[in-house]
């Protein structure tokens, strides 16, 4: 417990992306949690990513990192952009009334 | 060692706690909030474990950029009076067991995953690039980031200003009946259809049209 290693990064890795797994499926009121669980499991992922390029001595993993938060940066203004537009058009960005494609 | 250990936990349980209150809370500036405090625990984390240019760049990206654009939009948008209920559609609600059963599922995927990693410890091999340790972190990711990988990071940057013209083009409309700035047509405007010589007939005035 006191000798902090990789599988205590891991493991809170695999926490946050739980949490948001359970957020994008359960969420049922707005759209932008949904996009916020996204930013969740990114988060998580890069963590995973830090602490095995820390422990393996490997600096490819954090090179990684950097360039998943150039395409998280990127997905979450496109996907702002999208809820922004599709608000103006319909007033609504409650997840349940979001059935135009009948899915 | 002792104090790594706390300083874990500590800020371990801090974003775990948060990430919680991201999906949970009723109002979603609070959700806002909440991304906030978790991006920067984990950044703190990342400092801790010594990869400390990205906690600085997760600090300045996340917090400063997109956390803002997620406050921006939800102030906008005017959503922070809906409340964010859990299991409101009574008629179709049969996708909620099935999601707590896929997040379960996938949670102890990953724990299964880690713990295999922990007793099987000769299952990766070193990569081709190793930690210097004389350099600090931002040094070392400088010199394989501008060599190794400068297409990739060139095509983040292209992704990055695709981003920015998509962002633009979605949110961007044309609005009718506002009164603007016209260069072309005060560049193109001529003499001709701007001054007229006019013969001024004593006691009579100019009747100027339209």
């Amino acid at each position: 417990m006191i000798e902090i290693g990789l599988g205590h990064y891991l493991t809170l890795g695999a926490v946050i992306f739980s949490i948001g797994i359970i957020g994008i499926f359960l969420n049922r009121k707005n759209i932008i949690v949904i996009l916020m669980s996204i930013e969740l499991i990114l988060l998580a992922v890069n963590i995973n990513l830090v602490s095995f390029s820390m422990y393996l001595g490997d600096l490819t993993g954090q090179v990684f990192t950097l360039f998943i938060l150039t395409v998280a940066a990127a997905e979450a203004a496109i996907g702002l952009a999208i809820i922004v537009v599709y608000y103006r058009n319909s007033g609504t960005i409650r997840v349940e009334e979001i059935d135009k494609l009948k899915g | 060692m002792i104090a790594h250990a706390i300083f874990f936990y500590v800020f371990s349980i801090i974003a775990v706690v948060s990430a919680v209150m991201v999906t949970v809370s009723k109002n979603t500036v609070h959700s806002v909030f909440f991304l906030i405090l978790d991006f920067i625990s984990i950044s703190c984390l990342f400092i801790m474990i010594g990869a400390e240019f990205l906690g600085m760049i997760m600090l300045i990206v996340y917090v400063g950029a997109v956390a803002v654009l997620f406050l921006f939009v939800v102030m906008m948008l005017n959503v922070a009076q809906q409340t964010n209920q859990w299991f409101i559609s009574k008629e179709n609600s049969n996708h909620i067991p099935i999601g707590l059963l896929i997040s379960v599922v996938i949670f102890f995927e990953l724990i299964i995953v880690i713990g295999g990693w922990k007793y099987k410890p000769d299952l990766f091999d070193k990569g081709n690039l190793s930690i210097v340790n004389d350099v600090s972190n931002t040094h070392s990711l400088g010199m394989v980031l501008y060599t190794d990988y400068i297409h990739i990071f060139q095509i983040s940057g292209m992704i990055l200003l695709i981003a920015m013209i998509g962002a633009i083009v979605l949110t961007f409309r044309q609005r009718e009946g506002v009164k603007t700035q016209s260069y072309i047509k005060q560049i193109s405007r001529e003499r001709a259809e701007g001054v007229e010589v006019v013969e001024v007939v004593s006691n009579k005035g100019v009747k100027i049209d339209d």
